[in-house]
């Protein structure tokens, strides 16, 4: 449980910040009760420093040797063709921004086989290394022969930092390798900074509406995943090419217990993407049952738009999983974006700020959505929708 | 064959309202159920011991609490639960977690499949079930859809970016599951649930499994909460209201402002 000293004056201050609604006033001073998780929200809070988690006894690493940022730079197919996954791309952006602001190398890792016509469009962002494993044992990701490989170079170079996209490689290959290395792993993160040396991570926290600023000051490397389109591709050195660092690594006998049988690659879908969409009609669990999410298709198709799901909705079975828009699905830039029946979570927010205009229709006038959006309907969007779907017919 | 499957209790998400001054969650009163990918898993388990006789074990980590979703998983055909529960286990994160359900693993004994949901959802890493996989020194095969377990083998579907692999791998194997849009979980009946209350729920502490101090709860968890802090506000828009047909129109409305419709 939280600590709590004598100097505690008693101000409240913890109590409203606590996530498990642990911390209460009892004559005055905080009091800590079992639903306390020591996760560690209130200490900074506290005005007189009279919070403390209960201090570590494990003798401290030197971690000065640990430098550099890098980023696992995903290979992807399309059964045909391979490609660099845009989000390395972006990674790699916003790792040389943080490699810049602790005055170190931002390096990109590529495992994979014939990967070399690759290495001038990762170079463009800044890159100043590239370290890559390329042979014919690594064309097919295989955890453990991924996990290998890049835990070796880890090992071998001690960076500081190290980034994974958030897919199903990335989200296969990072937590395997965190569990070995003995390091801290923090998923889907919507913002990355440095603060006193250390890599700040922020996601939305215990299936909460608030964010949380995470850390890992006394283990590195520290990692984490980002999932696509959260940091834009910014290209900062054009034309400039990385020193390109090949290393040979045996893929070990383990690999061979895992073996893929076949692979297929799903036609290409018939709408348009929904992170690539300008019009986005999203429903949530306000939308009731498949009959509302007909009215979401209806109108979607009215203004050329894509249909996405709240989490909440796709629990429910309204809508296909990859559907998702949130801090945990797609993450949209929507020139135009319709929450209907969503009450606008964190997570769900996160997937949607970069939208130009946001519109939200809910029955609960308290709901989250409002705080967000430029226009808000009071309503219930399963009656309203209809009525907007026959006004537009009729202006036709 | 012995499966084990790791269950968490979670607050039901559909259920969980946002308290509208503080923006935090109004935890008080919402129901905790079984982590629906863990629920998935299970599902999964058990139709494996249908169709081979398989010994199915349920294991979780958390408060006293957390029995009642190890009862639902004897109640619905799981033949042994095991809860870990003790201080030694607050403050951790996945790391810790991952840790300590692996010692209890070992502790369980021979096992050739262990199940895990994809991620919980009170939470959504989707990191200890390859975190345990790596403790336990057996492969992984994560978001798989569907799972069969043959003789020495199983056989999964997993997702990929774009598609899907069918995979087979030795046993003993780690697969966490993802469940299908269309997936409706099942529940006991009144009679299944009553016949399994003489089935045994064991409750170990950190000293049962043998664990190393130094990798439980705080002391084994790497992160560290900086800080928390409420969504960063966008500037309050413009609010309506009024019956279905006016707010209608004024969406029709806004459709023209904003350029969307001629």
């Amino acid at each position: 449980m939280i600590q709590i000293a004598q100097n505690c004056v008693g101000c409240g201050k913890c109590t409203t910040v606590c996530p498990f609604g642990a911390l209460s006033l009892v004559n005055r001073k905080a009091v800590a009760s079992n639903a306390c998780t020591m996760c560690g929200a209130c200490v900074s809070q506290c005005p007189v420093g009279a919070l403390s988690l209960p201090a570590s006894t494990a003798a401290k690493k030197d971690l000065s040797s640990y430098k550099g940022v890098w980023v696992f730079v995903e290979i992807g197919t399309d059964g045909q063709t391979q490609h660099v996954r845009s989000v390395g791309c972006e990674l790699l952006s916003k790792g040389r921004e943080l490699a810049n602001q602790v005055g170190e190398e931002l390096c990109a890792v590529v495992i994979g086989s014939n990967v070399s016509p690759f290495f001038a469009e990762i170079s463009q962002y800044g890159t100043d290394k590239i370290y890559v494993i390329d042979s014919p044992a690594y064309a097919q990701y295989n955890t453990a022969a991924y996990a290998n490989a890049l835990g070796t170079l880890i090992k071998k170079y001690n960076p500081s930092v190290v980034l994974f996209p958030s897919t199903f490689v990335g989200r296969d290959l990072s937590p395997r390798l965190a569990a070995e290395l003995f390091v801290g792993l923090t998923a889907d993160c919507t913002g990355l900074a440095i603060k006193d040396g250390n890599l700040i991570q922020t996601r939305p926290a215990f299936g909460g509406n608030i964010m949380a600023d995470i850390k890992c000051p006394d283990y590195r490397p520290q990692m984490a995943t980002v999932r696509p389109n959260v940091f834009k591709k910014v290209v900062s050195a054009p034309g400039k090419m990385a020193q390109v660092v090949t290393e040979m690594i045996a893929v070990p006998v383990d690999a061979a217990k895992v073996r893929v049988i076949s692979t297929q690659f799903d036609p290409p879908a018939t709408g348009k993407k929904l992170d690539e969409s300008e019009v986005v009609i999203a429903g949530g669990r306000g939308m009731k049952n498949k009959a509302g999410f007909d009215l979401l298709e209806n109108l979607a198709a009215k203004l050329g738009g894509t249909v996405g799901a709240s989490r909440a909705a796709i629990d429910l079975g309204l809508k296909e999983k990859d559907k998702q828009i949130g801090q945990s699905g797609v993450t949209i830039a929507a020139k135009f974006y319709v929450a209907c029946g969503i009450s606008g979570a964190v997570q769900h927010v996160c997937g949607i700020e970069h939208s130009d205009v946001i519109v939200g229709i809910n029955k609960d006038a308290n709901a989250p959505i409002f705080n967000v959006c430029k226009y808000g309907l009071v309503g219930d969007a399963t009656q309203i929708l209809p009525r907007i779907i026959s006004q537009l017919e009729t202006k036709k | 064959m012995h499966i084990i499957v790791c269950i968490k209790q979670v607050p039901d998400s559909t259920q969980v309202k946002v308290d509208p001054k503080t923006g935090t969650l109004i935890r008080a009163g919402v129901p905790s159920i079984l982590n629906p990918y863990d629920h998935y898993a299970l599902e999964k388990a058990l139709a494996i011991k249908a169709k081979t006789g398989a010994k199915v074990t349920v294991l979780s980590m958390g408060p006293q609490q957390a029995t009642a979703v190890l009862r639902l998983a004897l109640a619905l055909g799981a033949d042994e639960g095991v809860l870990l529960s003790a201080r030694a286990f607050a403050g951790s994160d996945t790391w810790a977690t991952a840790y300590a359900l692996a010692m209890a693993v070992k502790k369980i004994g021979s096992f050739d499949l262990v199940l895990c949901g994809q991620m919980a959802i009170d939470g959504d890493t989707a990191q200890t079930g390859p975190e345990m996989a790596y403790h336990l020194n057996i492969p992984q095969i994560t978001f798989c859809e569907s799972i069969d377990a043959n003789g020495n083998t199983v056989v999964v579907k997993k997702l990929i970016e774009g598609g899907h692999q069918i995979l087979q791998a030795d046993l003993p194997v780690l697969v966490t599951m993802t469940m299908p849009a269309d997936y409706v979980a099942k529940y006991p009946s009144f009679m299944a649930a009553h016949k399994a209350q003489d089935k045994q729920v064991l409750t170990w502490t950190d000293a049962d499994i043998g664990a190393d101090p130094h990798k439980l709860g705080l002391e084994g968890s790497p992160t560290r909460v900086d800080r928390i802090f409420p969504p960063p506000a966008r500037a309050k828009g413009e609010i309506f209201s009024g019956s279905a047909v006016e707010l209608a129109s004024k969406f029709v409305e806004i459709l023209k402002k904003e350029r969307v419709v001629k």
